[in-house]
């Protein structure tokens, strides 16, 4: 659709843009501020210029939350996109199973972050969870199964809730970009003789390429970013085997109060964060121009 | 033969989906006491006192009725200022409006961890603190872009002309939005109204650090109960399963045009 060009059209964005502006721009002045003192009370504070985004750098725990985060993120992409696709193949197509499926695949998805912690708490807990309870009654494990205990056992269940939680959403957006496909397509197939997984491959799949796109950036972002559901499962533990690094920056926060390395450590957060954004954005464009040409 | 594989291969993920929202609807219908003495697959002496206790202590239910106050607030706050700028972002070339629509989407992206120090100076320089707007304003922050996102795409599937004759014909642009061109996107409105209530209702970062007592919502006095000694695991439970309720409510409402919405408008 060609555009109208017109400056004026900024009167229309402006309310969005002053309202995101104070939410956005002010609290990120603040955070460099932050980030370049040495504060110690209201009103007085030392400029260290970039000492803290040095210490920050080398700084063994962040690095360790920075490997824990990919490899968490990536992990989630390795699992949650081949299902949510399976997942959307079989879904039906149409009548009150095809409503019963969605709205019982959108349950997880408006459950407050903290109580989807609380949920595996309850599941998994080795004295009243069914999970917890009924594998260790399997008696399969070496040592009984505690998520509180070991890291491993911490991960498996920060995984399945994880996968739980999320799945459903690639999932719903699969399914949207599978409804998006004209029956034709299938028919044509049909008459070729196409086998499933042709038309699997040359047909369904580069149909989902758009969604897949948004389903992969908002699941690397969001977990990216995941705070809420770690820190009521496991609180970063055991030891600091799950802590990532939204959970260090607000344990170093609010629990030790140091503002200044913090706020360094939020401004490289954000600008790797930025970075990916990024990334994604341009690929969303191309994806998008790729599908009007052909 | 296939097809019935792959619906019972369907079923049995929804049963995974379901078991453990079911256990904690199990684990609130029976006491404490009764939750640690015994292990039961099912609730072999219901009781309601978990959910009695909720409704009758302030303390609990004003949690919910806080939370519905700002997530609504913040629901016509994101409408509000997303419509116009969606519109914008859908028919007019202006300066800067790629970078601009980036920028939007980054904030979607931010760590709201990074914007925890300095919004609780924020506030608390406005005097804001512990009110709902505050934690509505906070939303703003990940729900305005998403909603100018989602509104976009809806709006530019209205081919253009039909903005193009209303001119003609005499309408304002304030007439023409408002009785013309929002009664056809409804569907979007809709869409991102109900995106708008999900992402405010299961935020727990920002509620917490924002509310003092005023305007605690539920999710930010379960945390403390949780951290309190001697956990009441049925009453944590019946919270958590009266926190899904509005949620499943608002899904049954806008099912026939989640999946789209789910793809923020760009199927």
């Amino acid at each position: 659709m060609e555009k109208w060009a017109d400056n004026k059209a900024w009167l229309l964005v402006l309310p969005v843009f002053v309202v995101v502006a104070f939410s956005a721009i002010i609290p990120l002045m603040t955070v460099v501020n932050y980030s370049l003192q040495d504060i110690f009370g209201p009103g007085n504070a030392v400029f260290v210029g970039t000492e803290w985004f040095k210490e920050m750098l080398t700084d063994k725990r962040l690095h360790d939350a920075l490997g824990r985060q990919f490899i968490f993120s990536g992990l989630v992409l390795l699992i949650e996109i081949p299902l949510g696709i399976l997942i959307a193949l079989a879904m039906p197509k149409k009548g009150w199973s095809a409503s019963a499926s969605l709205v019982t695949l959108a349950i997880p998805l408006l459950i407050p972050w903290n109580v989807i912690g609380t949920i595996w708490i309850i599941f998994t807990r080795p004295d009243i969870g069914l999970f917890g309870v009924g594998i260790n009654s399997l008696d399969l494990l070496d040592i009984p199964f505690d998520h509180t205990a070991r890291p491993a056992y911490a991960w498996v269940t920060l995984m399945a809730m994880e996968v739980w939680h999320w799945t459903p959403l690639v999932a719903l957006l699969c399914y949207a970009g599978l409804r998006a496909i004209p029956e034709a397509y299938y028919q044509a197939a049909k008459i070729d003789g196409a086998s499933s997984w042709a038309v699997f491959c040359y047909i369904q799949l580069p149909k989902m390429r758009g969604v897949l796109t948004i389903a992969v950036l908002l699941r690397w972002m969001d977990s990216f970013l995941i705070y809420a559901e770690p820190f009521a499962l496991t609180g970063g533990g055991p030891g600091n085997s799950t802590t990532f690094l939204s959970i260090y920056l607000v344990k170093l926060a609010t629990g030790q109060f140091d503002l200044g390395p913090a706020a360094a450590f939020s401004l490289i957060y954000f600008l790797i964060v930025l970075l990916f954004c990024f990334i994604f954005y341009q690929v969303l464009l191309n994806v998008g121009k790729g599908e009007k040409i052909s | 033969m296939k097809v019935q594989k792959r619906t019972f291969a369907l079923l049995f993920y929804f049963l995974l989906l379901a078991l453990p929202i079911y256990w904690m609807l199990n684990m609130s219908l029976r006491s404490n006491a009764d939750i640690l003495s015994t292990f039961s697959l099912y609730p072999s002496h219901i009781t309601l006192e978990n959910y009695i206790k909720i409704f009758t202590d302030e303390t609990w239910y004003s949690g919910y009725i806080n939370a519905m106050i700002y997530v609504s607030m913040n629901t016509i706050m994101s409408l509000a200022f997303a419509l116009p700028a969606a519109y914008a972002f859908s028919r007019y070339k202006f300066l800067g409006d790629g970078q601009m629509f980036f920028w939007l989407l980054t904030n979607r992206m931010a760590p709201p961890a990074v914007f925890l120090l300095p919004y609780f100076q924020l506030y608390s320089t406005v005097n804001l603190i512990d009110t709902h707007i505050a934690v509505a304003l906070a939303h703003c922050l990940f729900n305005v872009p998403l909603a100018v996102w989602i509104l976009e795409g809806f709006m530019s599937g209205i081919p253009k002309e039909i903005d193009e004759t209303a001119f003609i014909d005499g309408y304002s642009f304030p007439r023409f939005f408002f009785t013309l061109f929002i009664p056809l996107i409804r569907a979007g409105v809709g869409v991102t109204a109900f995106f708008c209530f999900m992402f405010s209702w299961v935020e727990l970062l920002f509620a917490r650090t924002l509310t003092v007592t005023e305007a605690k919502p539920i999710v930010a006095t379960m945390t403390r109960t949780i951290s309190a000694t001697g956990l009441d695991w049925g009453l944590l439970a019946a919270n958590g399963i009266l926190t899904i309720v509005p949620g499943a409510l608002v899904i049954w409402f806008v099912r026939n045009h989640l999946a789209k919405g789910f793809a923020l408008g760009r199927v």
